[in-house]
């Protein structure tokens, strides 16, 4: 038993992040239907950045604050300079547009940063909490309390703001707000800014317990895809119920049959949910077999 | 002259929708723009609200020049478009919608502005709180007029707004919309019933495959002999 809960702890932990990087497909991918693949690279910009910029002298707050600054301004010149350029191309060309955009801020990464593993200081200590004999770490308190910080924020802007209610509306009938005088080329910009902030804040929160590097991005993109699709591409609770998911169903597979199997989870998920589930548990729209 | 097109042309990739539209619309007027299936009425409105580019030709509104200006900036001009199919945000609530019309609006007069789309149609007061997408198709024409009512315009866009209503329903929309016209809104409308809209029209245009061919005073067009066989069926 208690070591079942040791799994649970570490899977919900793990699976926050992924929901919050899901979180993050599904805002950009109901703004354009386009699935960003550099998702992941704004976790390793808030992770990395922060790690520096601490390193640098600054205070953490700050370094935080600063970090999940400069991953929104990457998140709004990847959408000015990559995908708008592009505006009328296909989905699948903005896609591997997102991909190429990956690949670049991990090579742009390296050289910024180093090539080495970084981690950053644990918020409130490292003594672990004993619940039903296993170990919860501080951190990832911090982890959950945030990502459900992240939920309530969403939750908040996209059903109470005007701005939140455009959102939703261009997502749903594009040239209906375009007539209502929304600026639909900002609500793109602005879904690009919110991802890469969410982003952002994951990586932060996680880099004390999982360690950051400049290819950190990759992984995380690919089990927060997982996420989505199996929540139901364009769902919100679909995203988070996903991401806590195929957390759980990774930290069971390692614990229970081996930790080389870790990543392999997500790629099983991935398969299955598009061959028997192509709507996802939320039913969200069904992603196309390219 | 509110609104003044001259050789207005678009196209959709090598097709060519618009082939030179010429028309003027004084403020105050209601004028009608009739003509078959796949005429181009609605590339035009579309091409008006600049939701579709226009390739050559000008529009000039109030004076100045729009035939490049982006969608949003026209809404804020005063030019709404209640589109053709309706286009409510389904999922959310009636007044949601609503809000949504006002987005270019001043946050002041919102609610004013609502409470006066409600007293003008109180079905969408009782239903205030349900998702547009369970409307009846009515009352969905109602919800599209009014959030574009909401946007405060001086030029409202109507792109067949009987489409698929019973004749009672359109009755009460087109007398509405004849409604706006007293008050003094200018309106451009959209239809295919083209005997409803050159009755309650000061002016109609005709269109064909991408021309206007005919237009005068609606009642001299109730009257011409080509505009009866081709489009009042009589
Ligand atoms: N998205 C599109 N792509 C390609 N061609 C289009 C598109 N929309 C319209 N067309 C073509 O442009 C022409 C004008 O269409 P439009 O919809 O403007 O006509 P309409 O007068 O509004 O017709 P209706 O009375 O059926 O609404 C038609 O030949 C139509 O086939
Ligand atoms: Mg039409």
């Amino acid at each position: 038993m208690a070591e079942f809960l040791q799994f649970f702890f570490s899977g919900i932990t793990v699976g926050a992040v992924y929901a919050m990087v899901a979180l993050g497909f599904t805002i950009i991918y109901n703004a354009s239907e386009v699935i960003n693949f550099a998702q992941g690279e704004f976790v390793m910009i808030g992770g990395m950045t922060s790690v520096f910029l601490l390193s640098a002298g600054l205070p953490l707050p700050l370094a935080i604050a600063l970090a999940v600054a400069i991953a929104v301004a990457v998140g709004i010149a990847l959408n000015v300079l990559a995908i708008e350029p592009a505006r009328g191309a296909s989905v699948v060309t903005l896609i591997i547009i997102t991909i190429g955009a990956s690949i670049l801020l991990r090579g742009l990464a390296q050289i910024v940063f180093d090539r080495q593993f970084h981690t950053l200081p644990a918020f409130s200590g490292e003594t672990p909490i004993t619940i039903g004999g296993a170990a919860l770490q501080p951190q990832a308190l911090w982890v959950l309390g945030g990502a459900l910080v992240v939920v309530l924020a969403l939750g908040w802007f996209f059903t109470r703001t005007l701005m939140g209610k455009a959102m939703r509306a261009t997502a749903h009938n594009r040239l209906a707000a375009q007539l209502a005088g929304i600026n639909v080329r900002f609500v793109l910009m602005l879904s690009f800014a919110l991802s890469a902030a969410i982003g952002a804040v994951a990586g932060v929160l996680v880099t004390p317990i999982t360690l950051t590097s400049y290819d950190a991005g990759a992984m995380l993109a690919l089990k927060g895809f997982a996420a989505a699709i199996l929540g139901g591409m364009g769902s919100a609770a679909g995203a988070v119920a996903g991401g806590l998911l195929v957390g759980i169903a990774e930290a069971m597979g390692a614990g229970y049959i081996s930790s080389d199997y870790k990543d392999a989870v997500a790629f099983v998920i991935i398969l299955l949910v598009l061959f028997f589930l192509p709507r996802g548990l939320f039913g969200g729209k069904s992603v196309e077999r390219v | 002259m509110l609104l003044e097109v001259q050789g207005l042309t678009s196209h959709y990739g090598r097709i060519q929708a618009l082939k030179g539209v010429d028309l003027a619309i004084a403020e105050g007027e209601l004028v009608a723009l009739v003509g078959a299936n796949g005429a181009g009425k609605t590339t035009l409105l579309r091409t008006l609200s600049g939701v579709q580019p226009a390739t050559g030709g000008s529009i000039a509104y109030a004076g100045c020049d729009i035939t490049r200006l982006v969608p949003h900036r026209r809404v804020r001009l005063g030019i709404a478009q209640v589109p053709e199919g309706r286009q409510v945000f389904g999922p959310m609530s009636v007044e949601d919608n609503l809000r949504l019309g006002a987005f270019t609006g001043s946050r002041q007069t919102v609610e004013a502005d609502l409470e006066a789309q409600y007293t003008r149609f109180p079905i969408l007061k009782e239903r205030r709180a349900q998702a547009a997408g369970t409307l009846s198709g009515g009352q969905q024409q109602m919800l599209a007029i009014a959030r574009a009512l909401m946007a405060r315009p001086k030029l409202l866009l109507l792109d067949e707004p009987s489409m698929g209503l019973a004749p009672l329903i359109t009755q009460q929309i087109l007398a509405a919309v004849r409604s706006f016209r007293d008050d003094g809104m200018t309106v451009f409308l959209v239809e295919q019933n083209a005997f409803a809209a050159l009755t309650i029209a000061d002016r109609g245009y005709v269109m064909e495959t991408g021309r206007i061919v005919l237009h005068g005073p609606a009642r001299d067009l109730l009257a011409d002999d080509d505009v009866k066989r081709a489009y009042l069926g009589v």
